[in-house]
């Protein structure tokens, strides 16, 4: 057996060190800038209709790093989509800086999971793109284009199509792309979740030195509970079937945040609790657990691999 | 061995798609070849090279080898001289070597009547009646079929009709046409429309509904206006399939060309090959028949060249032709 810090001996979640708290004092003294109240989803209608989202609230306050976690199911993309303005809500409200939003608009900027790059332009193009369609004139668009694309390091390859970077780097421009528009906000929906382990390490640590740089707030979904402590100041956790809040969780690991940091007792406190809130709501209606435990013995070779 | 040949969707080596695209020509000729010049091979009649006895015998007359046969045994039974001939194939099935001696010769052949036209302008003719009749149908068909496919209710207005419209073979508004549009081309490339619109409006909406919806998404969260998506994210994106829709379809627009020409005055590539089957010329038929193929492949082959230079992005003509 390797040794396991036992969870008796992890401190409380709870527990904040003057750094972080003060952190958080100052961060909720920040103007709100997204404010949801009592949104629901429903899919359907009559007896068909299932329920995504029930009675989301939470607040994020500008320059907040906020990620959404939950368990398969819990409607976190319906959210992210509800946000954008690219799906409809069913109730509630989503303000922006106190102003209502429907529909998609600039204020929002979004990342995929998937490779969103416009195919037929080059990589300065796609980042010159959202300038132009809001009335920029070509010249500026590309000074500001390029100058986006240096902060990720990605000048070198202005003029390449997308087709011809890596998944990391499609990702990157993506994420500039969306900031050149100087959004509010930038909702982002896995938009690691295709690439292999390495590249998302440096993908997160990337993102988190361009949200320290620039004035953006972030709401970024994902299903990794590492990558979510790692980039987050707080975490909504969500439940599923319906998809409700189970709890909003202050993230006690201090900033800057390091790679290193994935092992200290905050960290795994915090995961600790991540994962017993995700595996209850999972226990409701989980039924993988019991056909994992039917597969019989299949192997004809005697000794065990466990 | 199998394993080798037939592997499920892998691509070739290069030499390997040289070699067998060279076959899939050299074969077909082959064929033509043995069947036309190995004298044990088909070869059903007997072209008559001295008449013999038999009246009704003329020097270079065709029959059924059987019918000669007996004409053979009667003569040589009443001692009377027995007509001599060789081996043939039925008019209709020229040699390869007489069929490239007429492509050659059709072009240097003066036509037969004097208000008669060369090759070469009854080819040219033939290309503007379909370029005519392909513009045209564009015109219409490309933006309607691209508002088809990004505006739902456009396509649900115009394609339940269109879906009707375009199993009506086109052949049958050739008496329509021309009593409306007179006998001269205006008939022919009102076929060729009427042959390639439908078509092309359903091929280009369905093309266009494959645009990825998340390209469209990206562009709503970047602050793009709906009336700025058709042609900043909808055209842009569906350009290079366009462009081999339109190539597909532009064979399309050729396969009703003999059709068309038909319609009113025979004219252009069909009024030839009418004329040379008339006088038994097979050989020239063959040879207009190839020139409408080569044509055909010549056109296509740089359509495709043109794209790939159009369209640097498209990753799917790496897979295709």
């Amino acid at each position: 057996m390797d040794q396991f810090i036992s969870p008796a001996t992890l401190p409380s979640y709870l527990e904040q060190s003057a750094d972080v708290r003060a952190r958080f004092a100052r961060l909720k003294a920040r103007e709100i800038i997204l404010d949801v109240q009592n949104l629901s989803k429903i899919f359907g209608n009559g007896k068909q209709s299932t329920t995504a989202l029930r009675d989301i609230n939470f607040r994020t306050h500008r320059r907040e790093f906020l990620c959404v976690v939950g368990p398969s199911g819990c409607g976190k993309t319906s959210l992210v989509r509800i946000l954008a303005g690219l799906e409809e809500k069913t109730s509630g409200q989503v303000l922006l800086q106190g102003k209502d939003v429907a529909g998609p608009g600039r204020e929002r900027g979004m990342v995929f999971q998937g490779y969103t790059l416009f195919p037929w332009l080059t990589v300065k193009k796609n980042v010159m793109f959202g300038l132009e369609v809001n009335g920029h004139g070509s010249h500026e668009s590309e000074r500001q284009a390029l100058q986006w694309l240096q902060l990720v390091g990605l000048e070198r390859f202005a003029d390449a199509y997308p087709h011809q970077l890596s998944g990391g780097m499609k990702q990157r421009v993506a994420i500039v792309r969306a900031l050149a528009n100087q959004p509010r906000i930038l909702l982002m929906d896995e938009p690691f979740g295709a690439l292999d382990a390495q590249t998302r390490c440096r993908m997160q640590a990337h993102l988190l030195e361009i949200w320290r740089k620039i004035d953006i707030t972030i709401v970024f979904i994902t299903h990794d509970l590492d990558e979510a402590i790692f980039l987050a100041d707080r975490i909504l956790v969500l439940s599923a079937h319906p998809g409700e809040v189970r709890e909003l969780i202050e993230v006690p690991v201090p900033r800057p945040r390091s790679a290193a940091q994935l092992i200290t007792p905050t960290f795994l406190a915090t995961k600790a609790r991540l994962e017993e809130l995700i595996h209850q709501s999972k226990a409701d209606d989980d039924e993988e657990a019991d056909t994992y435990a039917m597969v019989a013995r299949l192997t004809e070779v005697v000794d065990n691999v466990e | 061995m199998s394993a080798g040949w037939l592997q499920v969707l892998k691509p070739l080596s290069p030499r390997a798609r040289r070699v067998l695209g060279a076959l899939s020509f050299v074969l077909p000729v082959l064929l033509w070849c043995i069947v036309s010049y190995v004298p044990g091979v088909w070869h059903p009649q007997v072209l008559i090279t001295k008449p013999g006895s038999v009246e009704y015998l003329e020097p270079g007359m065709r029959m059924d080898r059987e019918d000669f046969d007996n004409e053979v045994a009667d003569a040589r039974e009443s001692d009377k001289p027995a007509p001599e001939g060789m081996p043939a194939n039925p008019i209709y099935l020229p040699a390869p070597h007489e069929v490239a001696m007429a492509l050659y010769t059709a072009f240097t052949t003066p036509p037969v009547s004097q208000d008669g036209q060369w090759l070469h302008q009854s080819l040219w003719h033939s290309i503007q009646i379909i370029l005519w009749g392909f513009v045209i149908s564009s015109a219409i068909g490309v933006p309607l079929g691209v508002l088809c496919g990004t505006y739902s209710t456009v396509a649900r207005l115009n394609e339940p009709f269109i879906e009707f419209f375009r199993y009506l073979p086109a052949p049958a508004f050739g008496a329509l046409a021309v009593a409306i549009l007179g006998i001269y081309d205006g008939p022919k490339i009102t076929i060729i429309v009427i042959g390639t619109l439908f078509q092309q409006v359903l091929i280009i909406a369905n093309t266009t509904r494959k645009l990825d919806v998340a390209l469209v998404e990206a562009a709503l969260t970047l602050g793009t206006k709906s009336a700025k998506l058709l042609s900043r994210v909808v055209v842009p994106g569906i350009l290079p399939d366009l462009y081999r829709d339109q190539r597909i379809l532009l064979g399309w627009a050729w396969t009703y060309l003999i059709v068309a020409e038909l319609i009113g005055t025979t004219s252009g590539i069909t009024w030839f090959i009418t004329l040379q089957a008339r006088y038994q010329h097979f050989a020239n038929v063959y040879a207009a028949i190839i020139i409408i193929g080569i044509i055909g492949v010549g056109t296509d082959m740089t359509l495709a060249l043109i794209g790939r230079k159009l369209f640097p992005w498209d990753r799917t003509l790496d897979k295709s032709s």
